[in-house]
């Protein structure tokens, strides 16, 4: 889940007109075979898929969202025209294959398959039973970014790091509010967290506990710059926040951009101890798509370990293949925000799926805690 | 079409005066057409969802109508989805936000639109055109790219803070980005050229002749602007203010790139009906109550302007 944005929607949206437009015209010159992916933004690098189209001979077409409600969106009004698409598995793998708009893998097509983590594939098969439709890609946690030097400076050395204190306490808060805390624009993100702080169950979605769940942001709401679900990365990386809560390999590229940036900028990506959201991004093939051949070979070639290693390095996000963990760079393979220790994974969040009842009493209330109703 | 054919009962059916009807129905069909392709048809598949149910298929709702056994089959509407926007209070507040947030911006415009026209009306002949471009020009650049560009200016450390702290005006810089001031400063920039070019077109036609009979007569140049050039102006401000008031109300992108959390608008609820809870129905029953609102007291006002019109002419 890189960056999920309503606002950025509008500018992908320009951006596939403009891709659809070139298109257009290399479409008369080569009647070639060609397969239509639909991926979120900077998720891959630009030779992985150089690199297919040349062993293949297939031509990819590409475009790319930042959310997964944009996406979801295309697929349920049907006919989107993509051959493959990698959603978040919870909530909405879940909810489209109960939709029935994927259609099942042809293992025989994957010899790759075997690379693929088992505890991993595991996790996922309660929302898709035996792994009939769903190849997973990379996967990450949601936590906590922190501007170290400034955070450091206002709570002093003592005062533990990895809690979601920094974004739910009332009184650390008002502290830190004068340097920036930004909260994610997701409601399941968010309540998830506040549910953790509390030491309550993250899956309660009752009425009780959407009231919980709001009454803990509500009581620090003063103390929140910003809701979004990407403004973050650029905002920490300048010195703008000195608290987010957002994804693992965003925060983690906002630590880059200020290491390259030299502005003395040092952020940290962590995850709280009362337990980070796990999520994994899936591979998905939708029923409709024109050439799911295409679609099958794609997938394969991603499940090559030498394929996936270096999209590991790219992304900063760990990809969901075993063999590939020895390809990975050692920097990234040690970094903990990105391989998490087997401690920091025994308290991983994993999210059920509400109801749509529960899905919308939840949207309900995250707008009046936002707009402070 | 009364008009039409009194006129063509007024003439004999001569072979010329049939053929100037069948051009002239043309000539006011194609209008009809155009509405009927580009406004009714939408409007219609938007009612038809929201009068269905949200369910998990594609497309998102349950069809209107239903087979239920080998054959048999049954129509189904729903009026729930209206029913839930009038009994959720969050809808009318959003509802009674956005016609605020509209009405503010529709009056800012009209405060800094009225004095632009008028300038530019006033300029001597040879100005008017390049002025007019420099309202226009702004229109050939992306909306959206715009609209990014004061995120740029209005930031913390944007041009605007680091400029004003250069200067020594300020310590610490303005939080205008993510506020409700944001908002209006891009709602009145975007919308300022729809409320100055109906108004430089009813202000260029004005006769300057009136002006010059009322001053013969002693008025004084306020007084005149107050008792002469803003009544005969108020078509161009009528016709202005709708021009921003109706997409403002609407508004989606404004508000969600610069206002804040707070800023809880009609557009911004139908988003998160249709992406967050993918309820095609109820985003649907939003979009046709907010035309509804828009357009009653359109077409009442029209009535009743068309009215005090034909008591005007008779008397």
């Amino acid at each position: 889940m890189p960056k999920k944005t309503s606002s950025s929607f509008l500018v992908n949206a320009f951006k596939t007109s403009a891709m659809a437009l070139s298109i257009g015209f290399s479409a008369n010159a080569v009647a070639q075979e060609s397969v239509h992916i639909y991926n979120w933004s900077d998720y891959i690098t630009d030779e992985a898929i150089a690199d297919f189209e040349k062993q293949s001979g297939i031509k990819v077409v590409y475009d790319v969202y930042d959310s997964n409600e944009v996406l979801e969106a295309k697929l349920l009004a049907g006919k989107s025209g993509y051959d493959l698409v990698f959603p978040t598995a919870r909530p909405f793998v879940d909810r489209h294959i109960q939709a029935g708009i994927y259609q099942k893998l042809d293992k025989t097509q994957l010899p790759n398959y075997q690379h693929l983590d088992a505890d991993i594939m595991k996790s996922l098969a309660d929302i898709d039973s035996g792994n009939a439709y769903a190849v997973p890609y990379m996967w990450g946690t949601s936590g906590i970014g922190i501007n170290i030097k400034k955070v450091k400076e206002i709570l002093g050395d003592e005062m533990p790091l990895d809690t979601w204190a920094l974004l739910f306490d009332p009184k650390i808060t008002a502290k830190l509010k004068q340097c920036g805390i930004s909260l994610m624009d997701d409601v399941t993100e968010v309540f998830a967290a506040a549910h953790a702080y509390k030491g309550q169950d993250s899956n309660d979605y009752s009425k009780n506990a959407i009231n919980d769940a709001s009454e803990t942001v509500r009581a620090v709401r003063d103390n929140i710059r910003y809701f979004h679900s990407s403004q973050y990365i650029n905002d920490l990386a300048n010195g703008d926040l000195c608290v987010a809560h957002g994804y693992s390999g965003d925060i983690l590229q906002a630590r880059d951009r200020a290491d390259e940036a030299k502005n003395g900028v040092e952020i940290a990506y962590l995850a709280p101890k009362e337990g980070a959201v796990v999520w994994t991004d899936v591979m998905v093939i939708p029923a409709d798509a024109p050439n799911a051949k295409a679609a099958h070979t794609f997938i394969n070639y991603i499940l090559e370990p030498k394929v996936i290693a270096p999209i590991t390095n790219y992304v900063a996000y760990a990809n969901a293949n075993k063999d590939a963990t020895d390809l990975v760079d050692e920097e990234v393979r040690n970094d903990q925000g990105i391989y998490p220790p087997a401690e920091t994974r025994a308290n991983f969040l994993v999210i059920k799926t509400p109801t749509d009842k529960q899905a919308r009493n939840m949207n309900r209330a995250w707008t009046r805690v936002k707009t402070g109703q | 079409m009364p008009l039409e054919s009194s006129l063509i009962a007024s003439n004999k059916p001569t072979k010329v005066n049939w053929r100037a009807s069948l051009s002239k129905k043309t000539l006011i069909g194609i209008p009809y057409l155009w509405m009927a392709i580009f406004f009714v048809l939408p409007f219609l598949f938007i009612l038809k969802i929201s009068l269905s149910e949200a369910a998990l298929m594609q497309p998102p709702y349950l069809p209107f109508i239903r087979e239920i056994e080998d054959g048999a089959v049954t129509l189904v509407i729903n009026f729930s989805n209206f029913m839930l926007i009038f009994e959720d209070a969050l809808y009318w507040q959003a509802l009674v936000n956005s016609i605020e947030i509209a009405a503010i911006a529709t009056l800012l415009t009209l405060l800094l639109g009225y004095p632009m026209a008028y300038a530019i009306a006033k300029a001597p002949a040879a100005w008017r055109l390049p002025l007019l471009m420099l309202i226009i020009l702004p229109f050939w650049t992306s909306f959206l790219i715009r609209v990014y560009a004061w995120i740029g200016i209005l930031k913390n450390n944007g041009l605007l803070n680091q400029t004003l702290m250069a200067m020594g005006v300020i310590d610490q810089p303005l939080e205008i980005l993510y506020t409700q001031t944001a908002v209006y400063i891009g709602l009145v920039y975007t919308y300022l050229p729809f409320m100055i070019l109906p108004l430089y077109a009813t202000l260029i036609r004005m006769d300057d002749t009136l002006l010059e009979a009322a001053a013969d007569l002693g008025c004084p140049p306020w007084k005149q602007f107050l008792t002469v050039t803003l009544p005969l102006s108020m078509p161009g401000i009528i016709a202005g203010s709708m021009l921003v008031f109706i997409p403002v109300m609407g508004e989606f992108v404004i508000p969600d790139l610069l206002g804040g959390p707070n800023t809880l608008m009609i557009g911004k609820l139908m988003w998160t009906e249709f992406f967050s809870n993918k309820d095609w129905p109820v985003a649907s029953a939003l979009a046709a109550v907010l035309l509804l609102v828009l357009i009653v007291p359109f077409v009442l006002w029209q009535h009743f302007e068309q009215r005090q019109q034909r008591i005007e002419e008779q008397s």
